[in-house]
């Protein structure tokens, strides 16, 4: 039995599979320094190490060259400070995004990214850079960081950035380790801005044809009304798609009603969302990515490339990320294609998030990337035995 | 000499008049804002194309010799501070804005285009570049990529790290790479921005850009004291108000302002506060309303509101010149920038009084308070033995007061070689070699920029070989080892 001392270390069971792959201890740790005592014994037995949070992602990527260890951040879900006078807090990485916002609701304050898969923890928000339909005002995860203590390899406790929002004192770590999907250190803390809870929220809701979705995009983009989301929902290729539009804060009704008459009837406002509100689709998850307005000009490519194929669509195509879902029972082999074809489409990057090995041994998750080399050798200078998460991101990191 | 060889190579790549090489002319180069650090280049070129800022590159690492990027020399920590043994790489002559594409809300511009030319090139469709630092007339958008400059109106809208999308960068082994917001992979784009030119050279920089808003009004609030203001942000802030910026100075900087340009702020002011408030006109109306209470309630004995550009120009004019305006009052000066979290302004901000006791020294406050980053200008006569070392020591302890209170040593003009020896009090050891784990990354050989940032390089070597052989669990297969 692996033994780090004051450290709880289980045997590993059917249910700790990652991506297939079977570790064979579970560790608990319970505090930064429990991090970097499981690292140490990690790296004295060179074994490999994948961390999980709430588990919601944890088949995205590829599956692990090898897996011996999994360190569960279950047990690192404390708040840790909640500045509600500087707006900001941090927070252990095993907390959920729940916890987080109930904790922050009592003061009024709020964490301005949005959770598409529910049970999801600080620390896989982060490692897998998720963001949601405010992205468009907000930016995602990496916009709201403003510090992050992180164990690497080694052991090594790092910290960068601090609990001032405004800092430019060395390199920023955090930005490097979001969305790195845990092969370059384990995520232990984070500290993030905060922004008042808004005091008002209206969705304004239209339909409109794909082929026309441009111009509405650009009036929205264009217009003064600060919408802070703009959604898109496609669940029939063959049908129109629907349009909706969150203003939020001061003055919300009156601007809700300008988003409305931009729209022209029958668009409606309401005051809570629609049930698919920033939820991501289960299942076969593709994510495109493009500019802004880019994304609104591709959705009859994606009918183009769907063909008879049956495909949904979803996502905040203003702020430049949609996700397109294949029907769960789908061919591999016709996902494949569809996703071959999509990446000749459109101009923008098309990522597989997930999906099941069949249809992931056809294709290359990711795609093309700009930078390769260098995020090769970051990866060789922070990883260089290849122990955390080896082979899961972009070109095998 | 190699700069020599270097020199004699770059004018077979560049055009001869974009080598410079004599003493008189490398001298115009040997400072940036930060002028008490004076270094005169080995070697100065002048490139108009990537592919010749690549080649120059490439040059430095085949001689081993170390290069340095400059944009407009206006960095105010030393960062474009060149080597005598090295060639200082200058991009003033790439100044095209390559694309505008506004429906997409994009421009794309080399690095020389100053922070301001871009608003410039599109405010008559109604867009600009938010990132506005006071330096944006002549200050470029890659001395901003490389320091992730602020600006007054960062408090609502982030700083340059949210506003760029791409870029294009030759690293320092002399390739050209493109980085995009969009692709997958790690955020290098987001740890280049910032690296203050030790990752390498941007050479063209898709930025977004904004619309101009509907509305926009400017308050002036006149308190008697620092305390009052302060008290004011606060309640701003608490009350869920995001004004586009919050901008406070102390009586000592408000004479400073007079005496130099007459901004005719009110009479008796122990400090005054400016709040711009913009968005849709509904919300900015509501705020007004809002943010006018709040300071009638914290003591505010004169309220100003601007609505047309010119009465807000009125506003701003004090503020803006503050920095050359001390240069009134005082003989010279040090401008420090620090950070504290906002709650901490009233302790800090009387640690700082405490300071000026202590040493003689006086210290004129500007802030952007909304953001809790100070720029105490610390005066003092350099033809009075002694007191620039008191203004240094006065200057050094306005950052441990920072760091006492959670804050940092710098919230916009970077570390350069100015403060990199305060880094190891804001961060340990293992932060500042993992940081330098990055630099090992790009830069192994340490050529760009070197010297900078962090006090003590880290010596990169190979990258350790990749584990061969067999795993020593298959080898054991046994659990009993540990
Ligand atoms: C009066 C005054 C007011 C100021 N106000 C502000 C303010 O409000 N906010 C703020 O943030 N700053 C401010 N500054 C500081 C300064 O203007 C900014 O740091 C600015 O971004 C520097 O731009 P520059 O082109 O002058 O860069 P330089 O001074 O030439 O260089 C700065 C750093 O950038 C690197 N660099 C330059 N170009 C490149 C490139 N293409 N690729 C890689 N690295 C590069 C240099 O090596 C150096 O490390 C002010 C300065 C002055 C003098």
């Amino acid at each position: 039995m692996l033994t780090v001392p004051g450290v709880t270390v289980r045997e590993a069971t059917q249910d700790d599979l990652v991506g297939g792959v079977r570790p064979r201890w579970v560790a608990l740790p319970e505090t930064v320094e429990e991090i970097a005592a499981v690292m140490r014994a990690s790296a004295a037995h060179d074994l490999a190490v994948v961390t999980v949070g709430g588990g919601t992602k944890l088949h995205w990527g590829a599956p692990p060259e090898r897996c011996d260890l999994l360190i569960d951040t279950c047990c690192l879900g404390d708040v840790l400070e909640h500045a509600a006078g500087d707006l900001v807090v941090r927070v252990q990485a095993g907390t959920t995004m729940e916890t987080l916002a109930e904790t922050l609701a009592r003061e009024g304050q709020e964490l301005a990214l949005d959770v598409p898969l529910e049970g999801a923890t600080v620390g896989g928000t982060l490692a897998t850079a998720t963001a949601g339909p405010r992205r468009l005002r907000y930016g995602t995860a990496r916009d709201l960081l403003i510090g992050i203590t992180a164990v690497l390899a080694d052991g090594t406790i790092a910290h960068s950035g601090g609990r001032v929002v405004k800092n430019v004192a060395g390199y920023d770590l955090g930005k490097l380790f979001t969305g790195s999907y845990g092969t370059l250190a384990v995520i232990a803390e984070a500290t993030f801005r905060l922004h008042p809870l808004p005091a008002e929220r209206r969705w304004i809701t239209a339909e409109f044809p794909p082929d026309e979705l441009s111009f509405p995009m650009r009036d929205l983009l264009d217009s003064q009304h600060e919408p802070v989301a703009i959604e898109v929902d496609w669940p029939d290729l063959s049908g129109p798609c629907t349009v909706c539009v969150l203003v939020e804060g001061v003055a919300a009704e009156e601007r809700a009603t300008a988003v409305r008459d931009l729209l022209k009837p029958p668009a409606t406002v309401e005051a809570s969302p629609p049930p698919w509100w920033g939820r991501l689709p289960d299942g076969i998850l593709i994510e495109a990515r493009g500019p802004r307005l880019t994304l609104a000009a591709d959705l009859p490519h994606v009918r183009d490339a769907a063909g008879r194929f049956d495909v949904t669509l979803r996502g905040s195509v203003a702020a430049g990320a949609m996700h397109v879902t294949p029907a769960s029972d789908s061919d591999p082999g016709q996902v494949a294609a569809f996703l071959t074809e999509l990446r000749s489409r459109l101009s923008g990057p098309v990522v597989l998030l997930a999906a099941p090995d069949e249809v992931a041994a056809l294709v290359d998750r990711w795609g093309p990337t700009g930078g390769l080399t260098l995020m090769r050798r970051v990866k060789e200078r922070f990883d260089p035995d290849r122990r955390l998460s080896p082979g899961r991101f972009v070109g095998g990191l | 000499m190699t700069v020599d060889a270097i020199a004699a190579a770059a004018r077979e790549i560049l055009t001869p008049e974009s080598v410079i090489t004599d003493p008189v002319r490398l001298r115009t180069y040997e400072c940036d804002g930060l002028t008490h650090y004076r270094v005169s280049p080995g070697l100065v070129v002048l490139p108009e194309t990537a592919e010749q800022v690549a080649a120059v590159v490439r040059l430095c690492v085949e001689h081993g010799v170390p290069f340095v990027a400059r944009g407009s020399g206006t960095g105010l920590s030393g960062g474009a501070l060149p080597r005598s043994d090295g060639v200082l790489i200058v991009t003033s002559r790439m100044r095209r804005i390559v694309e505008l594409d506004l429906p997409r809300h994009r421009a794309v511009v080399e690095p020389g285009v100053t922070n301001l030319a871009i608003t410039e090139a599109v405010r008559e469709h109604g867009f600009y570049y938010a990132p506005d630092p006071s330096s944006q007339q002549i200050c470029s958008i890659g001395g901003n990529v490389a320091e992730n400059s602020g600006g007054a109106h960062c408090l609502k809208y982030g700083f340059t790290v949210n506003h760029v999308l791409g870029l294009e960068v030759v690293t320092p082994d002399g390739e050209i790479v493109q980085l995009d917001a969009n692709d997958p992979g790690y955020d290098l784009l987001g740890a280049f921005v910032g690296s203050e030119g030790t990752l390498g050279i941007t050479t063209k920089i898709t930025v977004r850009l904004s619309r101009a808003p509907e509305t926009v009004i400017t308050l002036l609030a006149a308190f008697d004291d620092i305390e009052g203001g302060g008290r004011a942000v606060s309640a701003i802030i608490s009350a869920g108000v995001v004004p586009a910026a919050i901008e406070m100075m102390d009586a000592l900087a408000i004479q400073a302002a007079e005496a130099s340009v007459s901004c005719g702020y009110p009479e008796g002011a122990g400090a005054v506060l400016i709040v711009e408030l913009d968005g849709p006109h509904a919300a900015v109306a509501h705020q007004f309303t809002e943010v006018e209470r709040i300071c009638q309630q914290e003591g505010a004995f004169e309220l100003r509101q601007a609505a047309s550009a010119e009465e807000r120009a009125a506003i701003w004019r004090g503020r803006k010149s503050a920095f050359a305006a001390v240069g009134r009052i005082s003989p010279a000066y040090i401008v420090q920038d620090g950070v504290v979290p906002r709650t901490a302004l009233p302790q800090v901000l009387a640690g700082i009084d405490a300071l000026q006791d202590e040493y003689g020294i006086r210290v004129a406050n500007v802030f952007h308070a909304g953001d809790g980053n100070l720029h105490p200008l610390v005066l003092f006569d350099d033809a009075v033995p002694g007191e620039g070392e008191r203004a240094e020591l006065v200057s050094a302890r306005i950052l441990d007061l920072c760091l006492q209170h959670g804050g940092s040593i710098t919230g916009e003009h970077g570390v350069g070689v100015d403060k990199s020896r305060y880094m190891p009090k804001m961060f340990s050891e293992e932060d500042l070699d993992t940081m330098q784990l990055v630099r090992c990354a790009f830069d192994p050989r340490g050529l760009s920029n070197p010297g900078k940032v962090f006090p003590t390089p880290r010596l990169c070597g190979e990258v350790p070989g990749v584990r061969k052989g067999v795993h020593p669990l298959v080898e054991s297969g046994q659990a009993e080892q540990f």
